[in-house]
């Protein structure tokens, strides 16, 4: 007799796990899916600091900026999430290019920094800036000091031969940032000029990491001494207590454009627009300080932080988003990295 | 039992809501406008409405079955209708399933049919989900019917069941995934974008030869022999101490080669890292004796492969001590009277009688390195694999979908040839040695000559486990890792405090949420897993069905490809109907399932292969059924392999990170992607406390399974002394 019952039985529980359940189309009203691609903190601060000003619940789940594109494209016959905050612009601005995000021109703008709209402008307004932060290096000074290297200024100081092993960089294929480096290079120097250098700065690097910010934190454990990285890692290493500097490059240097987009197909579009008008608010960015964010925030009101690195003071080139963040140029650029530079020997 | 499937089937037809409900189990939905509204109809209402008329040949399908309630089972006749009955039907709704979407018809060629649908249909509910099941069991009733596998209801319903689901959840996810090889830049199919890749040079280059570079084909492949070998062998040695000899403290030593699966991801590395690392205290110490500059030599292949060996050798020891343990030592005895020498005895009937056992884990040691996502990521330098190359392919600057499917197929080739070769080495020889006959013999202690190494390993191996855990356990107390080691409480205190406030106790702490989510997800996945597992395992070794091979190698298909590979593969499969579950609990359910179950299923194996069949044939003979008999006599014979799976998937699920990245959701936030979140925003503090916490309750887990499931008493004398 058990026999008998408990074979249905088993086959349900075989089966209950097989076909689909769950996850249906309806949902209640007052609700955002918020993608954010910022640090943990300030996704949760950003997520409860919406909720606070406007009633309406945040769902927030935070991944990296390549982690976020990658489901926002996989989700695209249908889409979970309403709005995508953070994360450096590429990404926003490749979602826009495969019309994965849907235009809006926010009331805001008139608040906003240059820089931030021609974000906007050049994605066909499916993406804005909410922050930028330039790129750099930090050293770590203990190391520096052990070594007896002198204190790296310009970028060309990390082409010198005593750092040979000592400077660590992400691999651009893999990270965003190191691609802003490669792109910024080529800008600062011409393409022969930036691909002679970054052949030079190759037989320094002792790895090319997987993800952007990894050198810097490898710089603060002591694994190098040196780390190719946006300046705000760098300070925030420092603040946590790691003995590290930071360094804006005497040539001058690129930046990026943290960006934000609101997803095409939108579940909850009229959260997503109050969402984007807010987050550009000078009350929403300055959460920024509470969080230890040293990016310059796009809204000309907002706050600056003490350790944040001045972009005023900071030779900034006129780097061109448009033509850099297109898929085409980043794979030819990509292309002739891999040819010529990383197959060099070290 | 026919009776039962043809009234689930209709329940689930004309009774259940046919599509999704969100919160089905509270049954709110029975007030909300059911049974008329469209949302939360069942099919047959949908269908008498007019509306989604293609859901009528359903009610068809399912009436058939009515007509052979009088009829014999062996009527021919009965057979027949169900099989044409259950196959139309669960074809049928596949079919419409696929065919029709949120935007009606899915295919062009559909439209240009049929013309455009004006309706459209979401994911499929508990409704679809019942009645499916029925027309599948319907199907498998009728084959047995017609003599399949003996007529044996039972098994024919279980390879049904097992191949529905493996197909679902492997292959139709994977299938979608690896289709991506084939599309080009420009979203068409092409088979020279796919040439062009699968011949890149920084897969398949031979630089290191001549000094350079190799390409992340030959890295992995290397890297996982290597560590497939070395953790076999650590794992076999631990085995033996534990069955082998006079050794003392079993039971902590046991402990031991547990910690290592019970570490979240990520901390190993960093340990690795303040010990080898270029400021590492080794490293430094030894170049200050050596008066040497500090190198990075830990990173690239030494430092993966230490931190691999010790993550996957517990895995290799849980599969190896069942087997080690299940040698009879009646066979070892026999080979002694004989006047065989304790290392004669040893090198021609123990070893040869492990040899399933020996495979099996090389198998999963080889599998995992393949996979292993984390430790390259972290130690992994200038030395590319495969699986972090995928990762990367699909988050990093390049979005290269297609790149990272080509990457897949080589990882896939790779760990089929394993498999493969795994299968020719053990051939077709017996590796039975429990029977039902008396077998009252003790183990030999090890030959001399291998007992002193054995233990010398065992002893070296298990002090550096010690020192790594050691590191771990302080980086927890410190205020900041490495840079200032003042002790402290208060990662301990962010993460778990609590508060007694209004309304009683509240979890303030920061881990809290994901902690119970964890917790819930791991407890749900542990015994579906084995239960999958150990069925399938029983299926393969011990029924004999057309398609057996296809079938072992599909259910190992989805662990030997990268978690990323399948979260991704999953997020395309199933968050668009006929399947709708992404952002679910469920979804991180199901994929634990599945990525796990080929454990259940290789230590099923490798346990069952030891049984004798005599066992299932007196008790089929004395008139149980297939069923009885797995219930009641394969099963508790089974109990390390079934401790094995469900202490493995219940730690993998509160430690996995890969898969979980895609999958995890606003409210269903894991453990493990907390703990990355804190690494990135260098909170190694808290990363760290929180890791220790899990290890700590995952040890009280694996010590409450262990009671729960209790040991297989195989009637032998207890051996040195209090036995083990």
């Amino acid at each position: 007799m058990t026999g008998r019952l408990a074979t249905p039985v088993m086959q349900t529980a075989v089966l209950a796990l097989g076909t689909a359940l769950a996850g249906s189309a309806a949902e209640a009203a007052g609700r955002l899916n918020f993608y954010c691609s910022a640090q943990e903190e300030w996704c949760q601060i950003m997520a409860r600091g919406f909720e606070e000003a406007t009633g309406i619940d945040v769902d927030m789940t935070r991944k990296s900026s390549g982690e976020t594109f990658a489901q926002v494209k996989a989700e695209a016959s249908n889409p979970k999430g309403d709005i995508w905050w953070g994360g450096t612009g590429d990404p926003h601005l490749q979602a826009a290019e495969e019309d994965l995000t849907e235009p809006y021109i926010s009331p805001m703008r008139a608040e906003l920094h240059p820089w931030a709209i021609a974000q906007a402008e050049s994605a066909g307004d499916r993406t804005i800036g909410i922050y930028s932060g330039a790129l750099g290096f930090g050293y770590n000074a203990d190391l520096i000091k052990a070594d007896n290297l002198p204190e790296p200024k310009c970028w060309e100081d990390l082409t010198r031969p005593e750092f040979k092993g000592h400077v660590q960089i992400a691999n651009p294929n893999s990270s965003g940032t190191a691609y802003t480096t490669l792109a910024t290079m080529v800008q600062l120097f011409g393409e022969d000029g930036g691909f002679d250098y970054m052949k030079r700065l190759h037989a320094n690097i002792n790895q090319y990491t997987k993800s952007g910010s990894a050198p810097i934190k490898a710089a603060g454990q002591g694994e190098t001494a040196v780390g190719i990285v946006f300046m705000h890692d760098a300070v925030a290493q420092t603040v946590a207590g790691f003995p590290i500097v930071t360094v804006a490059p005497c040539e001058g240097t690129g930046y990026e454009i943290g960006s934000m987009s609101i997803i095409k197909g939108a579940r909850n579009l009229d959260e997503a627009k109050a969402f984007y008008d807010w987050a550009l608010s000078a009350e929403a960015q300055n959460l920024a300080l509470e969080v230890n964010a040293f990016q310059v925030m796009s809204n000309v009101a907002a706050k600056k932080s003490d350790f944040a690195p001045d972009l005023s003071a900071i030779k900034l080139i006129d780097y061109d988003f448009k033509k850099y963040g297109s898929s085409d140029e980043r794979k030819r650029l990509l292309a002739k990295w891999d040819n010529d530079v990383s197959t060099l020997p070290q | 039992m026919l009776i039962f499937w043809i009234i689930a089937g209709w329940v689930g037809l004309a009774l259940l809501p046919w599509y999704g409900v969100e919160d089905f189990l509270t049954f709110s939905w029975l007030a909300e406008g059911w049974p008329l509204d469209p949302d939360l109809a069942p099919a047959a209402v949908l269908v008498a409405k007019g509306e989604k008329l293609w859901l009528a040949p359903l009610l068809l399908a399912l009436a058939a079955p009515l007509m052979v309630l009088g009829r014999a089972k062996s009527d021919p006749v009965h057979a027949r209708i169900l099989i044409a009955a259950g196959g139309f039907g669960f074809a049928w709704l596949v079919a419409q399933g696929l065919g029709i979407g949120l935007r009606g018809f899915t295919a062009p060629w559909l439209e240009a049919l049929f013309g455009p649908l004006g309706e459209r249909q979401f994911g499929m509910g508990y409704g679809a989900l019942l009645t499916a099941s029925a027309f599948l069991f319907l199907f498998t009733q009728g084959i047995a019917a017609r003599g399949a596998v003996g007529g044996d209801v039972f098994v024919a319903g279980a390879i049904g069941g097992v191949i529905a689901v493996v197909a679902i959840f492997v292959f139709f996810p994977i299938a979608r995934m690896l289709m991506a090889a084939f599309v080009s830049d420009e979203g068409r199919l092409s088979i020279g974008v796919f040439a062009a890749k699968v011949t890149d040079g920084r897969i398949w280059g031979l630089g290191c030869l001549s000094g350079g570079r190799c390409g992340a084909a030959w890295n992995s492949l290397g890297l996982a022999v290597l560590v497939g070998v070395l953790t076999t062998a650590l794992g076999l040695a631990f085995a033996l101490v534990l069955t082998r000899s006079g050794f003392r403290h079993k039971r902590s030593l046991r402990a031991l080669t547990v910690l290592p699966i019970i570490t979240p991801p990520f901390v190993i590395g960093l340990a690795i890292i303040l010990l080898f690392g270029l400021s590492g205290a080794v490293t430094t110490g030894v170049a200050d004796i050596l008066g040497i500059r500090p190198t990075r030599w830990v990173y690239g292949l030494p430092g993966v492969l230490i931190a691999q060996v010790l993550a996957f050798t517990p895995i290799a020891f849980l599969v190896l001590i069942g087997v080690v343990e299940g040698v009879s030592p009646s066979m070892e005895e026999a080979a002694q009277t004989l006047r065989a020498s304790r290392w004669q005895t040893f090198r021609t009937v123990s070893l040869p009688l492990m040899r399933p056992g020996l495979a099996n884990a090389f198998l999963l040691g080889f599998i995992e390195s393949m996979a292993d996502f984390g430790n390259p990521l972290v130690l992994g330098g200038n030395f590319d694999v495969l699986s972090t190359e995928i990762f990367f392919a699909i988050v990093g600057a390049q979005y290269d979908q297609s790149r990272a499917a080509i990457l897949a197929m080589v990882l896939l080739g790779f760990t089929l040839g394993a498999f493969y070769l795994q299968r020719f080495w053990l051939g077709r020889k017996s590796y039975t040695t429990v029977t039902g006959k008396g077998d009252a013999g003790v183990h030999p202690a090890m030959p001399k000559g291998l007992a002193v190494p054995v233990h010398v390993v065992v002893a070296l191996w298990s002090a550096f486990t010690l020192v790594i855990y050691g590191m771990i356990l302080y980086g927890s107390v410190v205020r900041l890792w490495g840079v200032d080691n003042s002790l402290t409480l208060k990662h301990y205190v962010t993460a778990f405090s609590l508060a007694w406030g209004e309304g009683g106790l509240r979890w303030t702490g920061s881990a809290w949420d994901s902690f119970w989510t964890t917790m819930l997800i791991a407890s749900a996945a542990a015994p579906l897993t084995a239960a999958i597992g150990l069925i399938t395992a029983y299926l393969l070794t011990r029924q004999d069905f057309a398609g057996k091979k296809s079938f072992e190698f599909g259910t190992m298909l989805s662990f030997a490809i990268p978690g990323t590979v399948i979260g991704v593969a999953y997020i395309m499969a199933f968050n668009v109907p006929p399947i709708e579950i992404t952002g679910t609990g469920l979804i991180l359910v199901i994929s634990f399932i599945f990525r796990n179950m080929p454990v259940g299923v290789r230590a099923g194996i490798a346990s069952m292969s030891q049984l004798d069949r005599s066992l299932d044939e007196s008790s089929l003979t004395l008139g149980a059924n297939s069923w009885q008999t797995f219930r009641a006599v394969i099963l508790p014979l089974l109990r390390p392999a079934i401790l094995a799976a469900l202490v493995y998937s219940f730690v993998r699920a509160m430690t996995a990170i890969s898969a979980v990245i895609f999958l995890v959701s606003a409210r269903y936030d894991m453990a493990t992607s907390y703990i990355i979140g804190r690494v990135e925003n260098n909170d190694y503090g808290l990363a760290i406390a929180y890791s220790t916490a899990l290890i700590f309750v995952m040890l009280a887990a694996v010590g409450l399974l262990q009671l729960l499931v209790g040991r297989t008493r195989i009637g032998r004398r207890t051996s040195f002394g209090q036995g083990h």
